[in-house]
């Protein structure tokens, strides 16, 4: 035993230099950014991509600590449950506002951000964010059905596929509560931004009764299910679906007749950073032609930068997932914050549901 | 009587299949050329080759086994300490500790995890103390500490009281004597403590994902930052070396301790 | 060492464990009483009743796991009690190795082998059986407490019937006792200490678990490890609804653990080992 422990206490000591010098070397006192950011979200060097962080790292001659996060609601418990800290969040529309409201963003210094001038003239003073003070717009999306053709008996036009009992047990669905009750309110016809509790009460029991039905819930594991065929049909965001496709032929994407959500996400700075200046940096040198069309090539999302948009190859501005025609447009609502109230209700049913 | 040897060796192969087909399949994936996890389209050593230029892997796994090295260090000395003045209480006072003690093996990790952030935000908030390497270290003594204290406890019981008074009858001061004499005989416990100790700060999430905070990453949270979308077979590559690692150091063990064991039998 | 210095030795270690445990559960305890303003509550408490499927799920599944686990072991730890010691040594250096590899992976690698493309249904498919739904059920989210805690109930049992005196059986075959009635009077009896640390190492991880759960179970095998897990780092925001719930699940325990402890008053100390 005592050898034993001598052997792996040395084995430990030995890997423990050994890749110190490798990761550690030469870190010494730059200043760090801590960037979060939705999971599979950036173009990270796989694949032959850009790695955008790297670049910026080399650029700025700091490091980049990123982590990731796969829901808007889960970013924000982490944030608020005051565990972590951040220098650059990317949360959608509906967040921002309310994290505005609740004093949790800082204003950003636009002079440090000269790129936010190619922002399109629709992004500029969205509703969640009606100065344009408190984020720059990232990428925008619409919500929609994903289905593997080989399983499904028909292509789905419509959000009740989700609740179809022939693909019982082949269904995902998402596992945070916006998205999950907005669909809810398109398959009953109400607005996805409802205060009514009766509507909102009408919604939870759909998505209870969905449960017979499910798989399970998922977010970023959705990629890993509908591209080995574990699925028939889940929803998902529209640039993610292209991904998806890209690795398995047999996927397609639909908005649904009913109307769906489109959204958009922006980058903020938290309330307390400690790097807001190398923070607005960030955001700026996202917004670069060169950078913004890596990240953008990569994820599949569509973009709010003329400058980014006008440099994409023709095959992605005429694809009509990312680029949906207006009609498609037209049919699509978003998000807006709800009332503290509301908020709080669908957080409950919502713990009710996945409980049930 | 051969019939029930054979039943019962067939027995136990099924058990070790069971617990080792989950490792067959992450082994054999780590060779595979697709990053697919269903299906096996060819033979690649590049996951291999690409770990080692991984940062993000290579810092979690410095982080985790630097942890792993600290924490049970620490706790080692606190526990064997604790274990002296133990030993030495009344028994309802003892009684009364080894309560404590107790909690935290017998809560579940996620009580732990969740009171311990609690505390740790409450200590940002106040002292402006960050989440991060400092507040995992505290979470893993702590739930490393009964480890330690009950191997070594039943130690002192073992010993020879009078060894201690004899060495102070023969001239030693009480520290020299603690060292000298308490020490080496405690030391199996001790020793085993501490293997207990690093192997579940090492393996550790639970307590990990609540009490780390952002910007520290260690290898089980990592890994399941990966888990959740698609996991990169360099996690495979590392698993298999460190898995051939500690089966290598423990074959080597058992051959030297079993030719040690004969050793000692055969003068008589 | 009649001195009773040597008891501030642990003086460090007192002061640890009151900031670092009890000071933690405590908060925890205001938590859990506490409303979303900051006033005194017992909504959170009462409100527990609606989860109480989840609850009774968590304790069910646990509970099989565990016996499935307590059946599986015992003959491994008696077979293993009769080896040979350097056998004993590589069996029980067998059961630990599969723990320095993450857990998270290895239950990642029961997703691959359970799912309906996965490695056992293509296995079974070259023989035209299947596929199977196996992934996503309750008998998933056993099999992966079971695989994950096998070994802790392995270990404790081994640990006590090492010490049995073999003679003992013996001498129970010779008085005319059938295989039965020296598994139910002797063997059983004599490794209970063994039985109730294994079950308590068990059961513990198990009913708390939301890893299992969340990569085995998928949507409908919800744990209350998951909902406690939400309530603090998810996709609710409710410290104090987690910590309610953390609270009956810790009360929980402690009821089922005093009702097993019953069966066997002696002390558990250095049975973990």
């Amino acid at each position: 035993m005592k050898k034993l422990l001598a052997v792996l206490l040395t084995a430990a000591l030995a890997m423990g230099t050994m890749t110190g010098c490798g990761s550690n070397g030469g870190e010494g006192d730059k200043p760090t950014l801590n960037v979060y950011n939705w999971g599979e979200y950036i173009s990270d060097g796989t694949d032959g991509t850009l790695d955008t962080i790297a670049a910026f790292e080399e650029e700025f001659g700091v490091n980049v600590q990123y982590d990731m996060f796969s829901t808007n609601e889960e970013m924000y418990t982490k944030l608020k449950s005051g565990s972590v800290s951040y220098d650059v969040i990317i949360p959608s529309d509906y967040m921002i506002s309310r994290m505005i409201k609740e004093d949790m963003l800082e204003k950003l210094n636009m002079e440090n951000i000269p790129n936010s001038q190619y922002v399109m003239d629709q992004f500029k003073t969205p509703d969640y964010d009606p100065t344009g003070e408190y984020s720059v717009p990232y990428t925008w999306g619409t919500v929609g059905l994903i289905y593997n053709t080989t399983m499904v008996e028909e292509i789905p036009d419509s959000w009740d596929a989700l609740w179809d009992e022939r693909y019982k047990d082949n269904i995902l669905m998402f596992s945070n509560s916006r998205d999950a009750f907005g669909i809810a309110e398109k398959l009953l016809g109400y607005s996805q931004n409802t205060t009514d509790e009766a509507e909102i009460r009408a919604c939870a029991d759909l998505l209870k009764q969905q449960k017979d039905v499910l798989q399970t819930y998922v977010m970023d594991e959705i990629f890993d299910k509908m591209e080995i065929g574990e699925a028939a049909v889940a929803p998902y965001y529209a640039g993610d679906a292209v991904t998806m496709i890209s690795e398995n032929p047999d996927l397609g994407f639909v908005v649904p007749k009913e109307g769906s959500n489109v959204f958009i996400d922006a980058m903020c700075i938290p309330k307390g950073s400690p790097n807001k200046e190398l923070a607005e940096q960030f955001i700026n040198f996202m917004c670069e032609t060169e950078i913004g069309v890596a990240n953008i090539e990569k994820i599949c999302y569509s973009t709010p930068l003329t400058n980014v948009y006008d440099a994409l190859p023709d095959e992605t501005k005429n694809n009509p997932i990312i680029y949906p025609s207006d009609e498609v447009l037209a049919n699509c609502e978003s998000f807006v914050n709800l009332p503290d109230e509301t908020n709080l209700l669908i957080q409950d049913l919502w713990n009710e549901i996945i409980a049930e | 009587m051969r019939k029930t040897r054979w039943g019962s060796k067939l027995y136990m192969g099924l058990i070790f299949a069971f617990l080792y087909a989950p490792i067959l399949v992450l082994i054999v994936f780590s060779f595979n050329e697709s990053k697919s996890r269903a299906l096996f389209t060819g033979f690649t050593f590049k996951w291999y080759e690409q770990l080692f230029q991984n940062e993000l892997i290579m810092t979690s796994l410095f982080n985790s086994l630097l942890m792993a090295l600290c924490s049970s260090l620490i706790a080692v000395i606190m526990g064997t300490m604790a274990a002296v003045g133990i030993n030495r209480m009344g028994k309802k006072s003892k009684a009364a500790i080894m309560n404590v003690t107790y909690l935290p093996v017998l809560n579940p990790e996620i009580v732990t995890g969740i009171s311990m952030m609690l505390l740790f935000v409450w200590f940002k908030n106040v002292f402006q103390i960050p989440l991060g390497f400092g507040t995992v270290l505290i979470a893993h003594v702590t739930f490393c500490l009964p480890y330690v204290i009950l191997n070594v406890l039943p130690k002192f019981r073992q010993m020879d009281q009078n060894l201690f008074e004899a060495a102070l009858d023969l001239g030693c001061t009480p520290l020299q004597a603690f060292f000298k004499v308490v020490i080496p005989q405690i030391m199996p416990g001790i020793v085993s403590g501490f293997m207990m100790a690093f192997t579940f700060s090492l393996d550790d999430f639970v307590v990990t994902y609540f009490t780390a905070g952002n910007g520290f990453q260690m290898l089980p949270t990592t890994i399941y930052s990966m888990v959740r979308k698609k996991v990169n077979p360099q996690i495979n590559a590392l698993s298999t070396i460190i898995f051939l690692i500690v089966l290598a150091l423990l074959i080597v063990m058992n051959v030297v301790e079993a030719k040690r064991a004969k050793k000692v039998e055969k003068p008589l | 060492m009649k001195s009773n210095k040597s008891i501030f030795a642990s003086v460090p270690y007192l002061i640890w464990m009151a900031i670092f445990i009890l000071v933690p559960l405590g908060m925890v305890l205001v938590f859990a009483f506490t409303s979303r303003e900051g006033g005194f509550t017992f909504d959170n408490i009462l409100g527990i009743g609606k989860y109480a499927r989840v609850f009774l799920k968590s304790i069910n599944l646990s509970v099989i796991a565990t016996l499935i686990c307590l059946v599986l072991a015992f003959p491994i730890a008696y077979m293993m009690s009769k080896m040979s010691e350097v056998a004993q040594r590589t069996v029980l250096m067998l059961l630990m190795l599969p723990m320095w590899m993450s857990f998270l992976l290895r239950t990642y690698a029961w997703m691959t082998l359970l799912e309906r493309e996965g490695l056992i249904n293509k296995f079974l498919g070259l023989f035209g059986i299947g596929p199977f739904t196996m992934i996503n059920t309750q008998g998933a989210v056993v099999l992966g407490m079971v695989y994950n805690f096998l070994p802790f109930m392995i270990m404790p049992l081994h640990s006590i019937m090492v010490k049995i005196d073999k003679s003992v059986i013996e001498a129970a075959q010779d008085l005319g006792a059938n295989g039965f009635h020296v598994l139910v009077r002797v063997l059983i009896p004599l490794s209970l200490p063994g039985i109730i640390t294994g079950i308590t190492m068990v059961f513990v991880p198990s009913v708390s678990t939301f890893i299992i759960s969340r990569m085995l179970g998928g949507g409908k095998n919800i744990l209350i490890g998951d909902l406690i897990e939400q309530q603090f780092l998810g996709s609710v925001y409710n410290p104090n609804v987690g910590s309610a719930m953390s609270l009956v699940l810790m009360v929980i325990i402690l009821i089922i653990m005093g009702i097993i402890n019953h069966f066997d008053d002696e002390e558990m100390e250095g049975m973990l080992i």
